[in-house]
């Protein structure tokens, strides 16, 4: 006998969101990559979101998977359809559920209390006792339930089953009995649904041909791969949540793309340093030396580096930090993102310094823009900040695929060769012989006369100590021109018209393009005009202020409590203060278009305007 | 600091085998007190260089912040040097020689820098097998604040005012045993014909050299009741161990065998010679090393010279498997996959 699931709700195809509770440490991870994996090998454009505890085992996690067929990046804030796995969360899960939309939980132990919302399906799959049945071993029980309910929502949404066996296969490669394993765990799944449910939800996956051409990768993974092509030879850190995977991922693709076949040679070197002081003061060593170097971590690092970053700023060393965001203050939010280092980066460190910020928006961005970074630093000889977050860096997005241009080569910056120091009468390390701010440096071992003191404490053009006046000034002078110029370096703003007379628009940055884009649409389907400028460097562009010149009002769209972006908006361009509003959102969730949609809307409403 | 220039006569002065007098090796004015023993480390080190026949650009100097931090500007004038935040040098170190290792990497940090603020990266640096030669110029006082004890103050040392240090002192040089550190070395600035075979020897280590350098601060630690005055040093300082260094096998070195000394070949072919003033005591064994140091500290002895060698460790860049071209040389086209690689490599991502 079969039971029946109701159906009689608006179909959605390939425009709803699967979110999956379950217990950290049960090795949900693969189960999910390989749902979200099928979904985008099917075609269909998704947005997949791990929400994670700080905790290695017992904690609930959720993982979201958004099938987007219009090809949203961001969350939708919904939850059509959800698989509650971790019975510590069924009653969150159960009222999270959107209406109309679906619970499956594990019926081996029944809970009529779920069957409790009229506005929601629940479906029990007695996953545990299936999957009991067919394994011994206590472990393999908990992996194989995941792909058990894998195999259930494949039947009850029609992602088709041929796409998750090649996936399965790839995953696994020559360990046949693995392949066998979990194709019988998901086939669990599958044939209970079958056998039980007369039809399909109305939620349903379909092919399409949306994802040609696309890859899904995370930012961090990106970043690291950004630092490989740019030639990156050293890289210092210190072990932090949610920089990790950076430094592994450079660690991966140097161990593949970087060590000689014949010596056994490794073309870089990684530390791992006894703290954050340490990893950017070994960057800093490296970078003074002429190597490519960088350091990734998050909020709290930049924190504890902020000594040496005066030190790189003042000396003029080249070095890039990674900075992964992380939500709050103090050790805050471990595993939630934010973008709440903005004005922290910004000036960091004591006494004038201001600093070049590169913010990308999706992986893409952190792979070109890691290339990018690295020039700017040698450049102009200085600590470049790429701010990203936890949501790019950890999350795994769709992007177009990566390309390279062969073409390339760094730009190392003004480094003398011993030839050009034998050739000059005199060097001076901080002498502007072209004007431009930027004074040529010399590599330690090159030439004796090319040598050089660097020091964090006073010094004038020449290198040498001073606690004169006049000469101090001369290079702090130049350090701000030097800052000033590197606005045309930094990655040009981009701007969306939506191509009405618009009397107001949004600046954001970073992690909120997705949603600021979806909400630009809901606004343009209910009349109300908005432009968007998206800023990808700092100090800012003449195109930002002229962007801000042109309208009544300014939304300044970002994640954090503070509107830190709005603050250096405020402090670095001439915009007036009361044209820049606050549209914030700190709960350390990635975006969702809801908070721009309904802080936006408040505001218009509160002016009885709509734009 | 300063950045007076000496004047610069030395037709008169013997070259070494570059061509170089010691001039050649000198930095600029010292600034440091008249008497200070962190200027005779100074001349130790130019003559050390000197005599080496080391090319000048050849070294990289580093340093934190202190009396002893500031020294480097004053040796080496044709050597880069960077002189970084405070205890922090050993990082800066670490990514400078792992970007070219061909360099000699002379570190000079003092008791506040290394022992205090910079405790944790002095261990690190000695944990990774850095090779450097660090010279921490111990005067047992803050002398740019003052006159405030630091971390390797003896208990019950007096300051200049009169009260007794109350904390336990730290020995840098039974830190870097416990360490792991493969060239241990204490001396004296008052010392010279000490010293200076000590530096050659540290430069000449592959690995963390440590020289714990007693140098008296004229100004602050010098009066009665300090245990890191000149009178204190002079009176309780007995060198257990005479270091000399060849850097090459010639004449001279077959005396030093007859002689008894111990003979170590460093990696580069020089030689070292160690003679002991006590029958029973072996640098190569770590443990007697720690033992021994323990024990002359409670007795108030200053015991100097190698106090543990070996050499048979491997340092950071063997450790990483660094290439022979230094990193900062590797062209880049050894650098970049290309875009074959990376249109290949994002299959796994599809």
């Amino acid at each position: 006998m079969k039971d029946l699931v109701d159906v009689s709700g608006e179909v959605r195809v390939n425009d709803f969101v699967i979110k999956i509770g379950n217990v950290n440490g049960t090795g949900s991870a693969s189960a999910n990559g390989l749902l979200m994996k099928a979904i985008f090998r099917m075609g269909v454009p998704v947005v997949g979101k791990n929400l994670f505890p700080s905790n290695i085992q017992g904690l609930p996690t959720w993982y979201e998977i958004r099938l987007t067929k219009d090809g949203y990046m961001a969350r939708s804030g919904t939850a059509e359809f959800i698989v509650a796995m971790n019975a510590e969360t069924y009653k969150q899960d159960l009222a999270e559920v959107s209406p109309g939309g679906f619970l499956l939980y594990d019926s081996t132990w029944p809970r009529p209390d779920l069957h409790a919302r009229a506005d929601v399906t629940a479906i029990g799959v007695p996953l545990a006792r299936l999957v009991n049945a067919a394994f011994d071993n206590a472990r393999t029980r908990v992996l194989m339930k995941n792909m058990a309910y894998v195999g259930a929502v494949a039947g009850l949404t029609g992602l088709d089953v041929e796409v998750i066996r090649n996936l399965v296969k790839e995953m696994f490669g020559t360990k046949e009995h693995l392949i066998d394993a979990n194709m019988k765990a998901i086939g669990l799944g599958l044939d209970y649904v079958r056998e039980h449910f007369s039809e399909p939800l109305p939620l349903r996956i379909e092919p399409m041909d949306k994802t040609a051409g696309h890859i899904m990768i995370d930012g961090n993974t990106a970043a690291a791969l950004g630092c490989v092509y740019a030639g990156a030879t050293f890289g210092a850190w210190y072990p932090i949540t949610p920089s990790t995977s950076l430094m592994d991922g450079f660690k991966a693709f140097c161990e593949k793309f970087r060590v000689d076949p014949d010596t056994g040679e490794k073309n870089f070197c990684i530390i791992q340093g006894e703290d954050e002081l340490a990893s950017v003061g070994m960057a800093i060593g490296a970078g003074w030396n002429g190597a490519r170097a960088f350091t990734p971590t998050s909020g709290p690092g930049i924190s504890l580096m902020s000594e040496f970053i005066g030190f790189a700023y003042y000396g003029e060393v080249p070095v890039v930090l990674f900075d992964v965001q992380r939500a709050g203050p103090s050790t805050g939010l471990p595993t939630r993102t934010q973008q709440c280092d903005i004005t922290l980066a910004a000036y960091a460190s004591h006494g004038d310094t201001k600093h070049i910020l590169l913010f990308p928006a999706n992986p893409k961005e952190c792979f070109e823009m890691a290339v990018q970074s690295f020039d700017i630093a040698e450049r102009f000889q200085t600590p470049v900040f790429f701010m990203t977050d936890l949501d790019i860096g950890m999350n795994d997005w769709m992007i177009p695929e990566l390309d390279w241009d062969d073409s390339y080569q760094p730009d190392r910056g003004k480094v003398l060769t011993a030839d050009q120091i034998e050739s000059l009468e005199k060097f001076y390390r901080y002498e502007d012989r072209d004007g431009d701010a930027i004074a040529w440096r010399t590599l330690p071992g090159t030439h004796p006369k090319g040598a050089y003191f660097t020091r964090g404490s006073g010094h004038n053009w020449k290198g040498g100590y001073t606690e004169d006046a006049e000469e101090y000034k001369v290079v702090l002078d130049r350090l701000t021109t030097k800052w000033k110029n590197a606005a045309n370096a930094v990655p040009a703003p981009v701007i969306t018209r939506c191509g009405k007379d618009a009397r107001r628009a949004i600046i954001s940055v970073g992690g909120c393009d997705g949603a600021v884009l979806e909400a630009l649409d809901r606004f343009a389907e209910n009349g109300v005009n908005l432009d968007y400028l998206r800023v990808r460097g700092f100090p800012f562009n003449a195109e930002v202020d002229q962007f801000i010149d042109q309208y009544d009002e300014v939304f300044v769209v970002e994640q954090n409590r503070d509107g830190q972006l709005r603050s250096l908006l405020v402090n670095e361009t001439e915009a007036p203060k009361h044209k820049l509003v606050s549209i914030l959102d700190y709960a350390g969730m990635a975006a969702n278009p809801k908070f721009i949609i309904e802080g936006i809307s408040a505001h218009l409403e509160a002016l009885g305007d709509v734009a | 600091m300063t950045s007076m220039s000496k004047p610069f006569i030395d037709k008169h002065l013997p070259k070494n085998k570059l061509g170089l007098s010691v001039r050649n090796y000198e930095g600029v004015m010292s600034t440091l007190c008249a008497g200070c023993g962190h200027d005779s480390v100074t001349a130790a080190l130019v003559q050390a260089f000197w005599e080496l026949d080391l090319a000048p650009e050849s070294a990289a100097k580093v340093s934190g912040i202190g009396c002893s931090s500031k020294t480097t500007a004053y040796f080496m004038g044709q050597s880069h040097g960077i002189n970084c935040v405070h205890g922090r040098m050993p990082s800066v170190a670490t990514g400078a020689n792992a970007a070219n290792g061909d360099l000699n990497y002379i570190g000079i940090s003092g008791d506040g820098d290394s022992l205090s603020i910079g405790f944790g990266q002095f261990a690190h640096a000695i944990r990774r097998n850095l090779n450097m030669l660090y010279i921490l110029e111990n005067n047992g006082v803050y002398g740019l604040t003052k006159g405030q004890f630091s971390a390797a103050a003896d208990y019950g040392s007096k300051s200049k005012k009169g009260l007794a240090n109350d904390q336990m002192p730290i020995d840098p040089c039974v830190q870097a045993l416990t360490l792991g550190a493969g060239f241990v070395a204490r001396a004296f600035s008052g010392d010279k014909s000490q010293l200076i075979p000590l530096i050659k020897a540290g430069l000449k280590h592959k690995g963390f050299a440590l020289i714990d350098v007693i140098s008296p601060c004229v100004t602050f630690n010098d009066h009665a009741g300090s245990t890191k005055s000149y009178a204190h040093t002079y009176k309780y300082y007995h060198p257990l161990v005479h270091t000399d260094f060849v850097a090459h096998a010639d004449e001279t070195t077959g005396a030093y065998d007859k002689d008894g000394a111990m003979r170590v070949t460093m990696a580069d072919g020089g030689e070292l010679f160690l003679r002991k003033t006590a029958d029973d005591y072996d640098p190569r064994d770590r443990a007697q090393a720690i033992e021994t140091l323990l024990m002359n500290k409670s007795e108030g002895e200053i015991r100097t010279g190698l106090l543990y060698l070996n050499s048979d460790l491997p340092d950071m860049q063997a450790a990483n498997k660094l290439p022979k071209i230094p990193l900062n040389q590797v062209p880049y086209e050894r650098l970049t996959p290309g875009k074959a690689a990376l249109a290949k490599l994002q299959s796994r991502y599809r």
